[in-house]
């Protein structure tokens, strides 16, 4: 047995003679882990999945899914796949406990209806007609309707995007869930707090084509490179500080340093060893206390941006 | 958990869909019902209503509509020559009879009441002078049920019923399924694509046998229709109509993108059996070169086999032909709507 749950290489997808949806793509998700499909719309996430999904047919290229082809079978795939749309409409006037109950009907084996509820905690809704559902239900629910097949591999298309808070963490931890019995997910989302927070690894898609590809830690670094730490003086906005550049960059962990309209920026490889220096460094200035200080780390739209020059929601 | 078969849950979760749009019951059952109460009522059948006649004022006249008020027949009234004259005109009686010793019918030839009342009101004149008919005569009245057009029209309505709940019931469901990418979410799953198209059949079928027995209790308790022949054939008849828009319903959605045009498409179908089909009228009407196509129409098998069944009798000989032609229509158009079905 394979230890890639999905592996695709030089997928192409053709639509008429215009359009070039996804441009010879490879990917190797490994089972067991959480991935993500990160790019903007249009990016070709939705036909990539919907390929591995065996919802449309690839113009070329190869497609294994958890060892298998779709062209030979698919039957025994769909069993152990478990799939949310980007958008899933469900029958308007079938209750929660009816739908999942038909969609539980499909699958051989699978996880009874009670238990997807409480993993989606929708128990309280049992008995609700799915038109009465909030737009956050209604996406938890189609989450349910794909886990009620206990699958090994689960495919979710954007699924908190225009999520009130509350469904995204309960979505959020479903993952979790998921990822803690090993099982894998393969997920697309332009929320790059998400990615950073679920994935183990994630692919950046720009264009058709996987453009970057690691950890996301180590996309940040090896792109953008560091954390990144904001101060500014105490004092008038504009007035000389009496920092220097050099002084600022030649502090242990600090890799470089520049202006910002009110204060300064240092991009730093250890945060620890550099705020310390830092804080003694403006002691010795008499420059305590700050008017602020803050660190962020460096994201992945960061990653982005400083791959394609442009921001992922444009 | 023990799984149950998925095609039976398809099929009950459709039932109940079904049952949970209120104005989809409504166009099943009230719609044919309020229906039928309407053209009962207008059609219903009323004792034979009297000839008018008039009797031109003048010698002899009284004896005249003394004679002809004696039948029972015939409401005869005195009136002046111009009066007479515009009581016939407008319609008001039938014939003015101008006493005499030649007795003169003033009767308008292209009305067919009027041709009546010439024969009835001659006929009785004739009998009052005298007149001794050679032959003794007896007759026998019939107004059977079977014949009243309420017993025409039941069975019409059932049929419309049958066609248009199997062609929205169906085609538009699914056009919709496919608009909301619902059919494309059943496709993830290991669902049979067979079992997702058969659970329609298979709902229309279940339908139909709450269907036809409520609409023919119906006929029933209003207006005492009773089935001359077999419950069951009438029920094979359905049942095969059914089928036959059923499957004309899966293949006007098998490939429309919205609901749009799958409205267009199905009125375009459904319109010429409205006419053609005779629901509300006999097709017989029709003129001669046009009855082939008209009886190959899957409507007009439908409501001509049972009305066969219902009002006169028939046995299955007598249907095979209508139910020749609805299970070739629903072979067809389900196996080409496999065909050609559009998932996505």
């Amino acid at each position: 047995m394979t230890d890639l749950a999905i592996h695709c290489r030089q997928l192409v997808k053709r639509y008429g003679t215009e359009v070039l949806a996804v441009d010879g793509l490879d990917l190797e998700v490994k089972r067991g882990e959480c991935f993500g499909l990160l790019g903007p719309n249009g990016a070709g996430k939705t036909t990539t999945v919907e390929i591995l999904e065996g919802l449309l047919e690839p113009t070329a290229g190869e497609v294994e899914v958890l060892g298998m082809h779709w062209a030979q079978d698919a039957d025994r795939l769909r069993e152990r796949l478990g799939i949310t749309l980007q958008q899933t409409w469900l029958y308007d006037r079938l209750t929660v406990r009816e739908l999942l109950e038909l969609f539980r009907a499909f699958f051989p084996k699978g996880r009874t209806v009670d238990e997807v509820l409480g993993l989606v905690s929708l128990e309280e809704k049992r008995n609700a007609w799915f038109e009465k559902l909030s737009g956050g239900q209604k996406q938890r629910l189609a989450v349910a309707c794909a886990l009620v097949g206990d699958p090994e591999l689960l495919f979710l298309d954007e699924p908190t995007t225009g999520l009130d808070p509350q469904s995204r963490r309960q979505l959020w931890d479903v993952v979790s869930d998921m990822k803690a019995e090993g099982r894998t997910v393969l997920l697309t989302t332009h929320y790059m707090d998400e990615a950073e927070r679920l994935c183990d690894r994630v692919a950046i898609i720009d264009r058709g084509k996987v453009i970057a590809q690691g950890t996301p830690r180590e996309l940040i670094t090896r792109v953008v490179g560091q954390e990144v730490v904001e101060f500014a003086p105490p004092g008038e906005v504009g007035k000389s500080d009496g920092l220097d550049e050099p002084a600022l960059v030649a502090l242990p962990g600090v890799l470089g340093a520049r202006h910002v309209p009110d204060g300064w920026a240092l991009t730093v490889d250890r945060a620890h060893v550099a705020i310390p220096a830092l804080l003694a460094h403006l002691e010795a200035k008499g420059l305590l206390p700050l008017a602020r200080l803050s660190t962020h780390s460096a994201t992945l739209e960061d990653v982005f941006v400083t791959l394609t020059g442009r921001n992922l929601r444009d | 958990m023990t799984s149950r078969s998925p095609l039976l849950l398809l099929t009950v979760a459709r039932l109940k869909l079904f049952f949970r749009e209120p104005s989809a019951v409504f166009w099943s059952f009230g719609f044919p019902i309020l229906l039928s109460i309407a053209l009962g009522i207008a059609f219903r059948d009323k004792p034979p209503e009297p000839i008018a006649a008039a009797v031109q004022a003048g010698p002899g006249a009284e004896r005249v509509v003394a004679s002809l008020e004696a039948s029972g027949q015939v409401k005869a009234r005195p009136l002046e020559a111009d009066a007479a004259k515009s009581a016939l005109r407008t319609g008001k009686v039938a014939i003015v009879v101008r006493p005499g010793a030649t007795r003169t019918y003033a009767f308008d030839p292209t009305r067919p009441e009027s041709r009546l009342a010439r024969t009835v009101v001659d006929d009785l004149l004739q009998r009052a002078d005298g007149r001794v008919d050679p032959t003794p005569v007896a007759e026998a009245k019939l107004t059977e049920p079977g014949s009243r057009y309420i017993d025409f029209l039941l069975p019409g309505l059932i049929g419309l019923n049958i066609m248009s709940s199997g062609m929205w019931g169906i085609g538009y469901v699914i056009v919709e399924d496919r608009t909301r990418k619902l059919l494309k979410r059943m496709l993830a799953m290991p669902m049979k694509r067979s079992h997702f198209l058969l659970s329609f059949v298979f709902m229309r079928v279940l339908f139909l046998a709450i269907e036809l027995p409520v609409l023919m209790l119906f006929g029933w308790l209003a207006f005492s229709i009773t089935i001359r022949g077999s419950l069951l054939l009438l029920g094979l008849i359905a049942l095969l109509g059914a089928f036959a828009f059923a499957g004309l319903g899966l293949l006007v959605a098998s490939r429309a993108r919205n609901t749009q045009t799958v409205g267009g498409l199905m009125n375009l179908v459904m319109m010429p059996m409205y006419v053609l089909s005779g629901v509300f009228f006999s097709s017989a009407n029709f003129p001669e070169p046009m009855q082939p196509f008209i009886k190959a129409l899957p409507l007009t098998a439908l409501n001509d086999g049972m009305r066969a069944v219902i009002n006169e009798g028939a046995g299955f000989a007598a249907v095979a032909p209508q139910a020749g032609i609805l299970a070739a229509t629903a072979l067809v158009t389900f196996v080409a709507a496999v065909k050609l079905f559009r998932w996505s």
